[in-house]
């Protein structure tokens, strides 16, 4: 075995997709011979040609319409927004043509393009460079929205998202872009909509996805080894489609369910994921669903970041909410979805 | 207001007055044609003053960079001129709208070194008072204040203002739509901005070739009406001249301006960059024999309205300086966590204030477990 980085396999998954395919083209704004500001096309061009992955004019709406003209005669697209806020200008051509292209034309034309999109903070970066921008995309429909946070998925899922007839956005949480596991590559890929159990447990169940696994599986850990408390951990990795049936399963076996996203809370993934557990579960439900989230401001400089990122504590605190006598007491339960414990 | 295509086509080559070797060369004549004068030796001396300053502050942020004062920095050594010229051909009451590489062209402008560093630092985004100092927050999505300066200059006219607003914008961002819809508002609204393209050659590691078929910038204000302009951007005394010329026209009520400035990037994107994979060691030599700072003060020299003693004055001035912004980039920012509660709104929502009231409570929660793992994390977050 050997240890491979999530950005390896990322590059990887190109690569053999590329092989496998001569109209799977990779696009974006320093992707060539700089192999993009992450490194993830890193020797793309050099091994596959100009043609294939493409410096392209910094234009973001540009690239999005291009890459949509280009999968109407057949190509497939895989395009780089090389931030995630640096997609916003390329919103218009995602949401109203390459989500919608398919149902416009009754089927005629299908849009089977990759926009990946390195997310999240945590890294240090100045504004613009840290949003969690999943929330505008799940909204959208006709569109996947995929997000690994292991190495062996970044490989599987970007090959079948490459492969998939449909849109994807894949978010690629960039705080584990250097993350490291033993793998060797290729891996079997797994279908699109499949989340994964990354820790049994059998008191509680924490949903979460992309940068905040990690996070979750610390809490996980922590509230083991001092409280006792057994949480199963759920990792989505992809967020339309909607894993029910992993979530559902676990949630009625539990009994309890807290939902963690880096994203601003109001309004996101988390919601649709509680709404969601309420209404399928709610007779197993020992407690409430309650979120973890950002906070609902715009992404803070790095000097703040920690002040609102959510981290173990956060999660502890918030498991620690969902009532572990019989007696429902739902007075802490903070609108919003926050731990409000004043 | 309709114009003949010969006011809006640039001259067919960039406008210079000074050679690479600081001596005079004949203007073209179609600059000539323009009206274009060599300017004054005080002005000129104004401009090498403020280019050697800037310099010296850029230095200065690139070593900030190093020590992790900064979380990033983008250099502009090289593109001195396109700095600072712009600035000084501005009034009092002008507005500038620059991007987060045009750090030398604020501290010009007057603003704090600190302010400015504040974006790049990581600490709150806006170091300065826009107001106060008539300087829009410097701009990291591309393009996007080529817009603003449209509106404002629109705006500043309707109220009277007699200002200009004058947006610096890279070579790379010209491809953004916000570019384009930017000059058409202001050519369709006759308003008095100033576009100044610091074309450097790359965008990040994309070459001007990549970006573009014209064979220059310059030619894109043609389709919109406005009139344009190119100059040799190394050269300290065509920037003044041209920009000048430029904020003429749009303060006299004649439109917006297009002006390409042919420059280089001297050091990387950003600390963060690795020329070396886009670009070879020659090519970076070639224009290391540009310099805008020594081809003026070569000129100012040899025409005897600049000797040793005053060089060495700007550059004591220049250390000067650059010791005051390096004690104090180096006091830590105090950083409030509550602070983040503020600005969201005028007046906070009811979630908000439920979410400040969470952190309060883990702050407080974090400061009362003194041997508590947080603890660190929270002194260094206050102090
Ligand atoms: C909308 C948007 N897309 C991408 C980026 C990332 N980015 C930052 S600087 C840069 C290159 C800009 O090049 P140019 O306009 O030539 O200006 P320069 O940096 O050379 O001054 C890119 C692609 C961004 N800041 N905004």
């Amino acid at each position: 075995m050997s240890q491979t980085t999530f950005a390896q396999a990322l590059n990887r998954a190109m690569r053999d997709a590329m092989t496998q395919d001569p109209d799977v083209i990779v696009m974006g704004e320093d992707v060539g011979a700089l192999g993009g500001v992450f490194r993830i096309t890193d020797g793309l061009t050099r091994d596959f040609g100009e043609d294939r992955c493409i410096d392209t004019p910094l234009a973001e709406a540009g690239i999005a319409g291009f890459a949509v003209g280009m999968a109407m005669q057949g190509f497939r697209p895989v395009i780089e927004m090389q931030f995630d806020a640096f997609g916003y200008p390329a919103f218009e051509q995602v949401v109203s043509h390459i989500a919608k292209l398919r149902n416009r034309t009754q089927g005629k034309l299908a849009m089977p393009i990759v926009i990946r999109m390195p997310y999240a903070g945590g890294i240090g970066g100045v504004e613009h460079h840290c949003d969690s921008s999943e929330g505008y995309y799940i909204h959208t429909p006709g569109l996947h929205v995929v997000t690994p946070s292991t190495p062996a998925d970044a490989y599987s899922l970007l090959r079948e998202s490459i492969f998939s007839d449909d849109p994807v956005v894949f978010m690629e949480p960039k705080p584990l872009y250097w993350s490291k596991a033993d793998l060797d590559l290729p891996v079997g890929t797994e279908p699109i909509g499949r989340a994964a159990v990354r820790r049994e447990g059998a008191d509680v169940t924490l949903i979460t996805y992309g940068p905040q696994v990690p996070t979750a599986l610390k809490a996980a850990e922590v509230a083991a080894a001092e409280e006792d408390w057994d949480v199963e951990v759920i990792d989505l990795r992809t967020l339309v489609p909607f894993d029910d049936a992993t979530v559902q399963t676990s949630v009625r076996k539990t009994g309890r369910a807290v939902v963690l996203a880096e994203a601003q809370g109001f309004g996101g993934m988390g919601a649709e994921i509680a709404a969601r557990v309420q209404e399928r579960c709610f007779h197993s439900l020992a407690a409430p669903v309650l979120r973890v989230s950002g906070l609902d401001m715009p992404y803070p400089p790095p000097k703040l970041e920690h002040t609102y990122l959510p981290g173990v504590d956060r999660v502890l605190d918030t498991i620690a909410r969902l009532q572990w006598d019989d007696e429902p007491d739902l007075t802490h339960a903070g609108a919003g979805g926050t731990a409000v414990t004043v | 207001m309709t114009s003949d295509i010969a006011d809006l086509l640039p001259c067919p080559e960039p406008v210079r007055f000074l050679a690479p070797d600081g001596t005079r060369v004949e203007l073209s004549e179609q600059a000539a044609a323009r009206g274009y004068a060599f300017p004054e030796p005080e002005e000129l001396l104004a401009v090498w003053r403020a280019m050697v300053l800037g310099r010296r502050f850029d230095a200065q942020s690139t070593a900030l960079t190093k020590q992790g004062r900064l979380a990033v920095y983008p250099s502009s050594r090289g593109q001195d001129a396109c700095q600072v010229a712009p600035i000084l051909a501005l009034e009092e009451q002008d507005w500038v709208f620059p991007t987060y590489r045009d750090s030398m062209a604020l501290v010009t402008r007057g603003i704090d070194p600190v302010g400015v560093l504040t974006l790049l630092r990581g600490d709150w985004h806006c170091g300065y008072d826009p107001q106060a100092t008539r300087t829009a927050p410097q701009c990291t999505p591309l393009a996007t204040q080529a817009v603003h300066a449209a509106g404002s200059a629109h705006a500043l006219d309707r109220r009277g203002a007699d200002a200009v607003a004058l947006c610096l914008i890279g070579d790379g961002a010209t491809s953004e739509g916000d570019f384009h819809e930017g000059l058409n508002f202001a050519a369709v609204f006759n308003t008095p901005t100033v576009y100044l393209v610091q074309n450097n050659k790359y965008a990040i590691s994309v070459p001007l070739a990549k970006q573009t078929k014209a064979p220059t910038l310059a030619y894109k204000g043609i389709g919109y009406g406005v009139r344009s302009e190119q100059v040799d951007g190394n050269d300290p005394a065509a920037v003044l001249a041209v920009m000048q010329a430029a904020c003429r026209h749009a303060r006299e009520g004649k439109g917006p301006v297009l002006v390409e400035a042919h420059t280089y990037r001297m050091e990387a994107h950003t600390n963060a960059d690795d020329a070396t994979r886009y670009r070879t060691p020659d090519e970076v030599d070639e224009w290391t024999g540009q310099d805008p700072i020594v081809r003026l003060q070569t000129w100012l020299v040899a025409e005897g309205h600049l000797d040793e003693e005053q060089i060495e004055q700007v550059r004591a001035e220049a250390e000067e300086q650059a010791a005051d912004l390096r004690d104090r980039m180096n006091l830590e920012p105090v950083v409030e966590p509550l602070s983040l509660f503020e600005h969201v709104y005028a007046e906070p929502t009811p979630q908000l204030l439920e979410q400040r009231a969470m952190v309060q409570t883990e702050l407080a929660g974090q400061a009362a477990s003194a041997d508590s793992p947080g603890q660190d994390a929270m002194e260094e977050s206050t102090r």
